[in-house]
């Protein structure tokens, strides 16, 4: 995807440094205070980090802790340019302000975009100290090298802590100075890639570490909503709560007012327990008038995309280069065609969607986990009727992300409630109704096509793909445009402008605006490529069967890394050559060719992972036992190889390819749901039933050594185990399956 | 009014008999390491010991506890290095984290009873708590570590 998207972070955040201090509390150093106490002040060359007096390093993060490690992975790169010895660094995931630029945490973007920030960061401070190190050793700064959070020059030497109790470091750098700057070489790195522990791992062990849901402040009171029939306009028309006053601790029952339009039709009930605001929700009776979606079932959001990819009008075109395949088609000596479909999935994160919203000293506070605080935050300031600058989002550990709190509307029901009756107010929402107000990912149906010469080579393809656009409801300012300036959601497309070499290539984004109209489409852990390349994966396989071709070799013929797959600096050098070789190394690995027991089968399916401009390369190869009597797939063993570049955090990359690749299995055989009645059919566990331990097969994890720009881990092997999967079935026992989940009984109809 | 001891310290309560003891160690007590997840006891984030059996607390009404011994993550090791909690910092296990006390609570509880347990024993006695962030293979390998570390005490 899209520099538009990116660019804000990496250039918005100029290094205009000035010694002042910007703000940033330092509430946990008191606990570091050692020996002899220093007035003098913290060096805080940028806005990302400080020193302070006793050489403690703490890193501004801005992205949030959702399970990745983030702090600790982001915290290491500035570290190693500082030469700042680990043990001396502490991370501030910090709070919502405009001078943090763009807040988001998703796309699998974090390592990637903060590593030349950071850096440079680092270095910038590393420089620093070096001079102001050689000033108080009496020595010439070339002399000097910066080690363990020393300044060295021979046999003399002098610690941060010291330079700093010294004052009066007030380096500042142009953003040209910065530019100047050169990184240490590769082998010169002492963590970046080398094994250092988690610094959120003990909390989360003993019951220490702190959620949203674990928000509190004094006086405040609890809300359960209430969820109109219909995600969008629905209105209360009456509200009987008689009975729920007969429940000890019930408040009241509000309606909201929603300027924002974010929750339209909710209701709350305050209560001073969370147990006595549900159970008074029970026995509220609400009366609406309800918005136009409740009748609205999965089959007609289905229909209604398979109808929009037949109108050629529709949707948008993206610009991948030669998209006119009317010739190829035209011409072609052979064709295939198949059409892939894709159900409703939840994001079902652990921790229910819960926040935290009062007002203090005229500004408005929320505590609660959230993704992306620069995209709610403006909701919130329509929907209080404040200016943006008078709501802060106070940081919190998510209990899992998955892209479910990257939309943050369920912030503003606390946030109205809070408003309405002059008090702190905690919400937090049943499983249920998380699950009924989740943002999920939509429905999809795909239609891909490839055209043959006499030869059997590839001369075109086609892929439109219709669903849902979270983009396009709540960011539309993040969509690039296609062909004739039609804007697209690049998370409900990315995956299919893919890497193989094909001729003329046509890939169409289209909008299911059923789907937009009766749920919040979310994005979801792996967004487009999530379904995109299960579509583009099971199809390179069909295609490779008719040409009578090893899938394998089917594939790295197209993966020629030629013209606009020959890949280009900093972010994709050596191109669709680097996924020839994921998909090289993973097939050796899992023994591709090799004799397979009856009803057993291999499959491949490999990606570029998240956007082309980021790519991340992996291979999958699947290997399933299916039971042709009942369908029943057994997934035995998934063998991953992933090129990401260099690998900033080993064990936390490793952790992210274990979950990123669970996923994939998870949605592919043991999740998705469907929409009955204008709402999500499965609403908790026993419905909805994502993959448990006893399920989970042999992972064989490995990454190509590189050092290459780092790109994202935590989505990329979610993509291709879907379609691994489906394709080792093919290869076990012929049968072909083209939509996910795929059921037992999908199965055996397809055997029959 | 139900009293009960928590982590080793008495404790007397005036919620409804019905409150889930989840809220009740969560909002009255304020141990927030228990966790909710889905409130009809099928994700075991929420699960304590109760006379030493894991137990979900989301739908064991306070009712039910009078007079009863509970443990909560908080309580399971003053140190926090019980020696599942040790096996799961060693191994990096949590990502988000949000289900790990639950995990935790069920192993320590499973190999108390049972430190020689087998590999399909940690799969079947592990396979009612859901982990999202799908640490699986991590808490397979943790729990087998825990095991033999209690076996060897």
């Amino acid at each position: 995807m899209d520099t538009s998207v990116n660019a804000p972070i990496l250039t918005r955040r100029g290094f205009l440094i000035a010694a002042a201090g910007t703000g940033v509390a330092f509430s946990f150093l008191t606990a570091c205070t050692t020996e002899t106490a220093s007035t003098a002040p913290p060096f805080e060359p940028t806005q990302w980090f400080a020193i302070d007096n006793n050489g403690i390093v703490t890193v501004n993060v801005i992205r949030a802790e959702m399970g990745q490690h983030v702090g600790t992975s982001l915290a290491r790169i500035l570290a190693d340019e500082l030469e700042a010895p680990w043990e001396n660094v502490r991370i501030a995931h910090v709070d919502s302000d405009p001078k943090w630029g763009l807040m988001v945490t998703g796309g699998s973007w974090s390592v990637w975009q903060t590593y030349p920030l950071y850096s440079q960061a680092g270095a910038a401070g590393r420089i620093a100290l070096i001079e102001a190190g050689a000033a108080a050793l009496g020595v010439d700064p070339a002399s000097c090298t910066a080690a363990n959070g020393e300044v060295i020059s021979g046999d003399k030497k002098i610690s941060y802590k010291d330079i700093i109790r010294k004052g009066g470091l007030t380096k500042t750098y142009t953003p040209d100075d910065l530019a100047k700057i050169t990184f240490k070489p590769a082998a010169d790195r002492k963590l970046i890639g080398k094994p250092v522990t988690s610094l959120d791992i003990v909390e989360k062990t003993t019951g220490a570490a702190i959620y949203g849901i674990d928000a509190k402040v004094e006086g405040m009171v609890y809300g359960c909503p209430i969820l109109p029939p219909t995600r969008n306009g629905s209105q209360v028309t009456y509200i009987m709560d008689a009975p729920a006053k007969e429940i000890k601790g019930y408040i009241q029952t509000i309606a909201l007012k929603d300027p924002s339009n974010t929750v339209p039709g909710w209701a709350m009930v305050i209560a001073d327990s969370w147990h006595a605001a549900k159970k008074a929700a029970a026995a509220v009776t609400i009366e609406y008038s309800p918005g136009p979606t409740t009748n609205v079932s999965e089959k007609d959001l289905q229909d209604h995309a398979a109808k929009l990819i037949l109108d050629a009008s529709k949707g948008s075109v993206l610009a991948t280069g030669a998209t006119d395949t009317a010739p190829a088609f035209k011409a072609a000596k052979s064709t295939i065609e198949a059409t892939y479909t894709t159900a409703t999935a939840l994001h079902f994160q652990m921790e229910p969607l819960n926040a935290l919203a009062l007002q203090k000293d005229g500004k408005w506070e929320i505590h609660t986990g959230n993704q992306w605080q620069s995209l709610v935050l403006p909701w919130l300031a329509k929907a209080l009727e404040v200016p943006e600058t008078n709501v802060v989002m106070k940081t919190y550990r998510l209990g899992g992300g998955f892209g479910r709190r990257l939309n943050g509307d369920y912030a503003v029901g606390a946030a109205l409630a809070a408003k309405a009756i002059g008090k702190p107010v905690k919400m937090v929402m049943t499983r249920e109704d998380d699950v009924k107000f989740d943002s999920v990912r939509s429905p999809s149906v795909q239609k891909l096509k490839m055209a043959f010469d006499k030869d059997g080579a590839v001369t075109g393809m086609e892929q439109h793909v219709a669903c849902g656009w979270p983009t396009e409801v709540m960011a539309p300012f993040f969509m690039p445009k296609g062909e004739k300036d039609v804007p697209f959601d690049p998370f409900a497309i990315s995956g299919a402008n893919h890497w193989y070499a094909v001729g003329a290539h046509k890939v169409r984004a289209i909008s299911n605006d059923l789907a937009n109209e009766t749920f919040r489409p979310g994005w979801l852990r792996s967004v487009g490529p999530g379904f995109t390349n299960w579509a583009l994966e099971s199809f390179m396989d069909e295609a490779a069967h008719k040409l009578k071709l090893d899938p394998v070799a089917f594939r790295l013929k197209l993966l020629t890394a030629e013209g606009a797959n020959a890949g280009s600096a900093p972010n994709s050098v050596g191109g669709a050559k680097r996924q020839a070789n994921v998909v090289q190394l993973a097939a050796q690995k899992a023994g591709w060719g090799a004799p397979l027991p009856e009803g057993t089968g291999l499959g491949l399916a490999t990606s570029f992972g998240q956007e082309r401009d980021m790519p991340t390369w992996v291979a999958c190869v699947a290997r399933v036992n299916v039971n042709k009597g009942t369908g029943a797939v057994k997934v035995e063993k998934l063998t991953l190889v992933a090129d990401a570049g260099t690998i900033v955090d080993p064990d936390g990359a490793r952790a992210q390819m274990e979950g990123a690749s669970l996923w994939g299995l998870s949605l592919a055989l043991h999740e998705g749901t469907e929409f009955e009645n204008g709402n999500v059919k499965a609403r908790n566990l026993g419905a909805y039933t994502p993959l448990r331990l006893a399920d989970v097969p042999e992972l064989d994890i490995s990454f190509v050594e590189s050092t290459e720009a780092p790109v994202g881990l935590g989505e990329p092997a979610t993509t291709i185990v879907g379609p691994a999967i489906g394709n080792a079935i093919y290869n076990a026992v012929g049968a072909r399956l083209r939509h996910i989940p795929i059921t037992s009984a999908a199965v055996k109809a397809a055997l029959a | 009014m139900t009293s009960f001891k928590l982590n080793g310290k008495s404790m007397t309560v005036e919620a409804d008999a019905d409150t889930p003891l989840l809220w009740v160690i969560r909002d009255d007590a304020g141990l927030t390491g228990t966790k909710f997840g889905c409130g009809i006891g099928m994700c075991g984030a929420c699960i304590v010991h109760i006379a030493g059996k894991a137990t979900r607390s989301c739908v064991t009404p306070l009712s039910a506890v009078e007079g009863a011994e509970i443990v909560t993550i908080e309580g399971l090791d003053p140190k926090g290095q019980h020696p599942v909690q040790k096996a799961w910092q060693d191994l990096q296990v949590p990502q988000c984290g949000y289900c790990q006390s639950g995990q935790i609570m069920q192993a320590a509880a499973v190999l108390k009873d049972n430190p020689n347990i087998s590999d399909a024993d940690i799969d079947a006695q592990m396979n009612g708590n859901l982990c999202r962030c799908m640490t699986y293979t991590r808490i397979r390998a943790a729990v087998r570590q825990a095991a033999n570390a209690m076996k060897g005490a």
